[in-house]
C-alpha cells in the first residue's frame, strides 16, 4: 500500500537507472534531506550535536570510505585509524601553516593527502590478498600512529605531543574551536556527508565501481575480461583513503578539537569502523550510514536508559555496552551476514507486496 | 565579547536546574585505567556524601555528584561533558590529561571552572591566561623537579655524571615532564634517557632490557593504570634496586605495588597528600557514610592512596564552594562564582585541622596569577611486609627558577595561538 511501484512508469534509461526507482523512496529521500538541512540546524543543541549527530556524520564518511575498499573492492583493511590520523595531521599542518585557508579547502586537501598515502600503502595489495593484506594494512596502522607520535614536525614540536585545532571559519562562520555553534558544526559535516555519499553512490554504479566489484568477486576473471587490477585496486585505495582522510580531518578539527594520536586513532578505531560496515552491510551505501548510526547511538542510548533512567551504576552500563555490541556482532554474522542493509532490503521487498503477498 | 555573552548564556541556561550544588565526576571504572579511576571516584563521591549526611550539604545547599563513565577515552569525555554541563555543573575534574586538553577551550567558552589536580596542562598554572583552569596544589613540572630535588638531596647536592632514565606513558600525560627534566639535566649535569611506553603499557620488555643494558643510576616513571604494575614487575625482574626507582604521584598507589609482592619493597613515589586513614575525619566518614551503607562503589577502597586523592580533590572543591558562597553571599552558587571561590582559595594548616584532616596536604593559596598552588610534594616509600606506604620526607619544594620561565613560555604560546589577553594585574 505504502510502498508500491504501480503507476510509476519509466520511459527512459536515465529514469530506469536512477538511485531510487520507487517514488516513495524518492520522496522519502528528499524529505529526509529537507529535514536534515532545513529543520535540524534550527533545533540542534550542543548535547545533540556532540553526542549523536556530529560523530554519526563523521563516522558515516569513514564507513563509506572503508565500504568502498572492503565492501566494493574486496580489499580488507585494518588501517582505517591510521588513515584517519593522516587526515587529521594533514589538516592540522595546513591549518597552522596557512592560517588564511578556509576549512573546506583544508579538509579537501587533507583528503587528497590521505588518498596519496593510502594509494602508497595500497601497493602491496597487488601481490597479497585476504588475511595477508589485512596484516599489511595493520602495519600501516601501527606505522602511521608511531610516526605521528615520534616525529615532532607533525605536531609542531608541542611539549605534550597533542595537536589542537585553532579557530577557523568558512564564509565568516566559525566551524572549529570552542566557540563554534552546534548548528555550524553540524551543517559543515552534513555538507561533506551529502557530497561524499553522492560521489560514492555514483562511483560505485559506474565503470569504476563495476571494476571494483569485478575484482572483489574474482580477480583473475576480472583481469581476463579486461579490468586492470593495478588501476582498480589503487583507485579503490585512493578513493577510500580520500573519504577516510576527510572523516579523520573532521573528527579532529570539528568534533574533538584536540587529539592524541595513539588514543584517538588507534587500532580500536579501525575495528570500530570495520564493525560499522559489517553490521551495516558490506557493499552498501545505506549500510554505511546504518552501521555508523547503530554504533554511535547504541552506547549513548544504553547510557541514557541505564544510568539516567534506571539509575544503574555507570560501570555496569559500560560493561553491558561491550557485552551487547559483542553479542550483536555475533548475531548479525550468524543471522544476517549482509547486515542492516539487507534487513532494510527485505523489508522493502515485503512492503512492496503488502498487504497482499503471494 | 563573544566569550562573555556565551558565559552569561551558559549561566542562564544552567540557572533553573540549580536546586543543588552539582559536581560532575568524569570517572572511569572500566578499561585499563580503572584501577586508578575507581578509588579516586569513590573518594570524590564519599566526601560529598559525608557533607550531605553530616552537615546537610555546603552552606545549607545539598551537593550532588553526577557520575559519568569515560573509560579514560576522550570521545566519551566530550560526551560526558556535554551531557552534564546543562545540569549546573560547578567544576569539572576529568582525571585525564587527554580529556583536560579537550575541555580547556570548551570550559573557557562555557565559563565553567576546570580543576586538574596534579595533572592536565602544566602551564595552566598561569591563571592570567588560563583564567578558568586550576591545577593546584602541584603540577607535573613541579613533580619532575621534586623527584630530581629528592635525588639531589640523596647525593649530597650533586648529580653530575649520573644517569636518570624516564619511563613514560607515550601520551600527552607522559610527555609533560620531558621539557623540565631536560632543563634540569642541563642545570645539574645528569644524563637523561627517555623510554616511551605505548598505551596501555602492558608491553615493556624492550624498555627494561634497555635499562638493564644501560644501567641508569635512577629510573623516574610517569605511568598510569596497568602500566605501573607492569613496570614495577619488570624492574623487579631485572633486579633494578627499588629504592632508585621513583614514580610520580600517579604511579604510587597500592594497585601498582601489590601485584609485585615482596619484590616491590622499597619502591618510591611522589605524594601530593598524606596517606592512610589516621585522620579524625575518617571517624565521621565511618559513622555517616560507610556504616550507613552509603559508600560509593564497593566501599573497599577507603584509605588507599588514590581514594585519599579523590577525597582531597572533593575537599578542595567543597572549600572553594564555601569561599564562593562567602564572597558572593549566596548559597546556591553558579559556575562563575565557583571560579571566584577557587581563585580566592586559601588552604592553611588551621583550615585542614578544622576539617579533621591535619597536615593532609600542603598549605597553599591561589591567586589570579598563580593557579598552581605551592608546588610541593613529599616522597613516599612502599613497605611490602607491612603492606603500606610510608612518607619518608617533608614537603619538598620544586625549582621555581626553572619551572616559572617554562610556564611563562608555554602559556604565552597558548595565548598567542588563541588570541588571549592576560587578565590579571
Amino acid at each position: 500500500m505504502l510502498y508500491r511501484e504501480a503507476g510509476d512508469f519509466k520511459t527512459s534509461y536515465t529514469a530506469d537507472n536512477q538511485t531510487f526507482p520507487i517514488q516513495f523512496d524518492r520522496v522519502g529521500y528528499w524529505a529526509l534531506l529537507a529535514v536534515a538541512v532545513l529543520v535540524v540546524p534550527f533545533i540542534i543543541t550542543d548535547y545533540w550535536a556532540s553526542s549523536f549527530l556530529v560523530p554519526f556524520l563523521i563516522y558515516a564518511i569513514a564507513a563509506l570510505g572503508l565500504n568502498i575498499l572492503t565492501g566494493y573492492c574486496g580489499q580488507v583493511s585494518l588501517g582505517t585509524g591510521g588513515f584517519m590520523a593522516v587526515g587529521a595531521y594533514a589538516s592540522y599542518k595546513l591549518m597552522t601553516a596557512f592560517p588564511w585557508m578556509d576549512m573546506f579547502t583544508v579538509t579537501i586537501l587533507s583528503g587528497f593527502i590521505t588518498a596519496a598515502v593510502g594509494a602508497a600503502f595500497g601497493l602491496p595489495s597487488l601481490r597479497i590478498k585476504g588475511f595477508y593484506l589485512a596484516v599489511a594494512t595493520l602495519a600501516a596502522q601501527f606505522f602511521l600512529v608511531w610516526m605521528f607520535n615520534k616525529v615532532g614536525w607533525f605536531y609542531n614540536y608541542s611539549a605534550s605531543g597533542q595537536i589542537n585545532a585553532p579557530e577557523r571559519s568558512v564564509f565568516g562562520i566559525i566551524v572549529t574551536g570552542p566557540n563554534t555553534q552546534a548548528w555550524a558544526q553540524y551543517l559543515f559535516c552534513l555538507i561533506f556527508v551529502i557530497a561524499l555519499a553522492w560521489i560514492a553512490r555514483n562511483l560505485t554504479r559506474g565503470t569504476v565501481g563495476r571494476q571494483w566489484m569485478a575484482i572483489r568477486d574474482m580477480d583473475i576473471a576480472a583481469e581476463i575480461i579486461g579490468v586492470n587490477p593495478l588501476r582498480a585496486k589503487l583507485t579503490a585505495f585512493a578513493v577510500s583513503s580520500f573519504f577516510v582522510g576527510i572523516s579523520g580531518a573532521l573528527f579532529f578539527t570539528v568534533y574533538l578539537g584536540a587529539v592524541e594520536v595513539g588514543e584517538v586513532y588507534g587500532i580500536t578505531k579501525s575495528f570500530l569502523v570495520l564493525f560499522m560496515i559489517i553490521i551495516g552491510g558490506l557493499g552498501s551505501i545505506f549500510g554505511s550510514f546504518a552501521g555508523a548510526a547503530f554504533l554511535v547511538l547504541l552506547p549513548v542510548v544504553l547510557k541514557l536508559v541505564g544510568v539516567d533512567l534506571l539509575g544503574w551504576p555507570t560501570d555496569i552500563v559500560a560493561h553491558l555496552n561491550l557485552v551487547i555490541v559483542g553479542a550483536l556482532i555475533i548475531f548479525f554474522l550468524v543471522v544476517e551476514p549482509h547486515g542492516l542493509a539487507q534487513l532494510w532490503r527485505l523489508t522493502k521487498e515485503k512492503l512492496r507486496l503488502w498487504p497482499f503477498p503471494h | 565579547m563573544k566569550l562573555g555573552t556565551l558565559t552569561i548564556a551558559a549561566i542562564c541556561a544552567a540557572a533553573p536546574a540549580m536546586a543543588d550544588l552539582v559536581y560532575p565526576s568524569l570517572s572511569y571504572r572500566t578499561g585499563p585505567y580503572a584501577a586508578g579511576g575507581i578509588p579516586f571516584a569513590d573518594g570524590y563521591a564519599d566526601y560529598f556524601t559525608l557533607l550531605n549526611e553530616r552537615d546537610g550539604g555546603i552552606g545549607g545547599v545539598m551537593t550532588r555528584v553526577l557520575e559519568c563513565e569515560t573509560g579514560y577515552n576522550t570521545e566519551k569525555g566530550v560526551e560526558c561533558y556535554e551531557s552534564t554541563k546543562g545540569e549546573g555543573a560547578l567544576v569539572y575534574q576529568p582525571l585525564s590529561t587527554g580529556i583536560t586538553y579537550q575541555l580547556i577551550p570548551k570550559t573557557a567558552a562555557d565559563g565553567i571552572p576546570l580543576h586538574t589536580m596534579g595533572y592536565g596542562r602544566t602551564s595552566a598554572a598561569n591563571g592570567s591566561i588560563f583564567n578558568n583552569v586550576f591545577n593546584y596544589p602541584a603540577n607535573y613540572w613541579d613533580g619532575a623537579s621534586i623527584a630530581v630535588n629528592h635525588l639531589l638531596e640523596e647525593n649530597g647536592g650533586d648529580l653530575s655524571g649520573k644517569t636518570i632514565a624516564l619511563v613514560y606513558h607515550n601520551s600527552a600525560y607522559g610527555k609533560e615532564p620531558i621539557r623540565t627534566l631536560e632543563e634540569l639535566s642541563e642545570k645539574h649535569g645528569f644524563d637523561l634517557s627517555l623510554l616511551a611506553v605505548d598505551h596501555p603499557g602492558q608491553e615493556q620488555k624492550s624498555q627494561w632490557l634497555q635499562i638493564r643494558r644501560e644501567r641508569p643510576d635512577y629510573v623516574v616513571m610517569w605511568g598510569w593504570g596497568v602500566m605501573n604494575q607492569v613496570a614495577i614487575q619488570e624492574a623487579a625482574n631485572i633486579r633494578f634496586p627499588m629504592e632508585n626507582f621513583i614514580g610520580n604521584w600517579w604511579a604510587g598507589s597500592e594497585n601498582d605495588v601489590l601485584p609485585v609482592g615482596e619484590a616491590a619493597n622499597g619502591y618510591k613515589s611522589l605524594a601530593m597528600h598524606n596517606v592512610g586513614t589516621d585522620f579524625p575525619i575518617y571517624a565521621d566518614l565511618n559513622q555517616y557514610v560507610i556504616d550507613a551503607g552509603k559508600a560509593a562503589g564497593n566501599g573497599d577502597q577507603v584509605g588507599t592512596v588514590l581514594y585519599n586523592r579523590g577525597f582531597y580533590a572533593a575537599m578542595l572543591a567543597a572549600e572553594a564552594t564555601k569561599k564562593a558562597q562567602e564572597i558572593h553571599g549566596v548559597a546556591d552558587i553558579t559556575p562563575a562564582m565557583m571560579r571566584d571561590g577557587m581563585e580566592a582559595l586559601v588552604v592553611d594548616e588551621a583550615l585542614m585541622e578544622s576539617l579533621g584532616m591535619p597536615n593532609f596536604g600542603p598549605a597553599f593559596s591561589v591567586s589570579c596569577e598563580n593557579h598552581g598552588g605551592s608546588g610541593q610534594a613529599k616522597v613516599q616509600q612502599w613497605d611490602a611486609a607491612a603492606g603500606e606506604w610510608n612518607i619518608i620526607t617533608d614537603w619538598i619544594d620544586s625549582d621555581r627558577a626553572v619551572i616559572d620561565p617554562l610556564i611563562a613560555e608555554d602559556s604565552g604560546a597558548y595565548a598567542a595561538e588563541n588570541n588571549i589577553t592576560p587578565v590579571c594585574g
